[in-house]
């Protein structure tokens, strides 16, 4: 299987996702470029972590109108798998493959810490080698990663089991203390309407190696090959 | 077509948390300002512009924040008149 990971000006992550995929999965990965109008045959799409543009605007804003988004949204509306991680997830967001935003953490400061977070469904193409419920440790390395949408879009989110990562301790209670930044309802991550499109602070790339102190991550990209092969 | 100058202030949406403010609203207090109720953080931009007149200037600066400038799920934004620049 084929990941394309899309290299924005100021993307930090892309090196990150592409040893995971090539060294940890064995699969194939090529590097997209932002000015690019081709997706190479790229079978899932990968919108990494980083500070795209300088986060200039706001994070995200300005990497939505890279050229290359055009093929990522086409992607994404044929129902192709594209993982938006940190950054990523923040334009998704602003491209409108994800409802609600990401603002400023509602502590001002930059967290870089290993976060635990709970898996709320493991129904998707992205979680299906979890079990609903276990708790994952990755890390997170973000400034504007608090998550918000308006009441009826995160009851709607809920309803349709469409938040598939929260913030939570140790023991799986999701609790103000085990939210890094804020975010509504301790939300990590969620889901696109059609299943397809999946955004997270925190970096499944990142926690892949025992050297590093996690391998939760893996079977977030295996869940996908899995699911696209079948 | 004529050259205008639009100014456009975003402020973060009334009711959500703007931890920004927050803190400068603080900083207001320890620094004796007392009376200071609420602050809010927000973003300044000069747009310059060719337009027709100002009404179309006004128009397509609406047009940028709704696409751009602003973000729809979490700013509101104002644009001032549009001046000859």
């Amino acid at each position: 299987m084929k990941f394309g990971i899309v290299t924005f000006p100021a993307s930090n992550c892309d090196y990150d996702a592409f040893h995971a995929i090539v060294d940890v999965l064995g699969e194939e990965a090529t590097y997209l470029w932002h000015k690019d109008h081709d997706l190479q045959g790229s079978d899932v799409v990968i919108l990494p972590g980083g500070f795209s543009y300088g986060d200039y605007l706001r994070a995200g804003a300005i990497a939505r109108f890279s050229p290359i988004m055009q093929e990522v949204a086409a992607h994404a509306k044929a129902g192709g798998p594209v993982l938006g991680i940190c950054n990523g997830f923040q334009i998704a967001c602003e491209a409108g493959l994800l409802p609600g935003a990401l603002m400023r953490n509602s502590h001002l400061q930059f967290v870089s810490a290993e976060v635990r977070i709970r898996v709320e469904n493991a129904d998707t193409m992205f979680t299906n080698l979890y079990d609903r419920g276990e708790i994952l440790r990755m890390p997170v390395a973000h400034g504007d990663g608090r998550y918000v949408a308006p009441a009826g879009v995160l009851e709607e989110l809920e309803a349709e089991g469409r938040v598939i990562f929260r913030y939570a301790d140790a023991a799986g209670t999701i609790s103000a203390d085990a939210n890094p930044n804020g975010s509504e309802r301790n939300i990590a991550g969620i889901i696109s309407e059609g299943g397809n499109v999946l955004g997270l602070m925190p970096h499944p790339e990142r926690a892949c190696s025992a050297l590093l102190g996690s391998t939760d991550g893996v079977r977030l990209l295996e869940s996908i090959l899995t699911r696209v092969a079948a | 077509m004529a050259k205008f100058r639009i100014a456009v202030h975003i402020t973060p949406r009334k009711g959500l948390l703007d931890p920004q403010g927050n803190a400068v609203k603080d900083a207001l207090h320890t620094l004796g300002f007392k009376a200071v109720k609420d602050v809010h953080v927000g973003r300044y931009i000069i747009v310059e512009t060719d337009a027709y007149d100002a009404i179309a200037a006004e128009e397509t600066a609406t047009d940028m924040c709704r696409k751009l400038l602003a973000n729809p799920v979490t700013e509101d934004f104002d644009i001032e008149s549009a001046v000859h620049a």
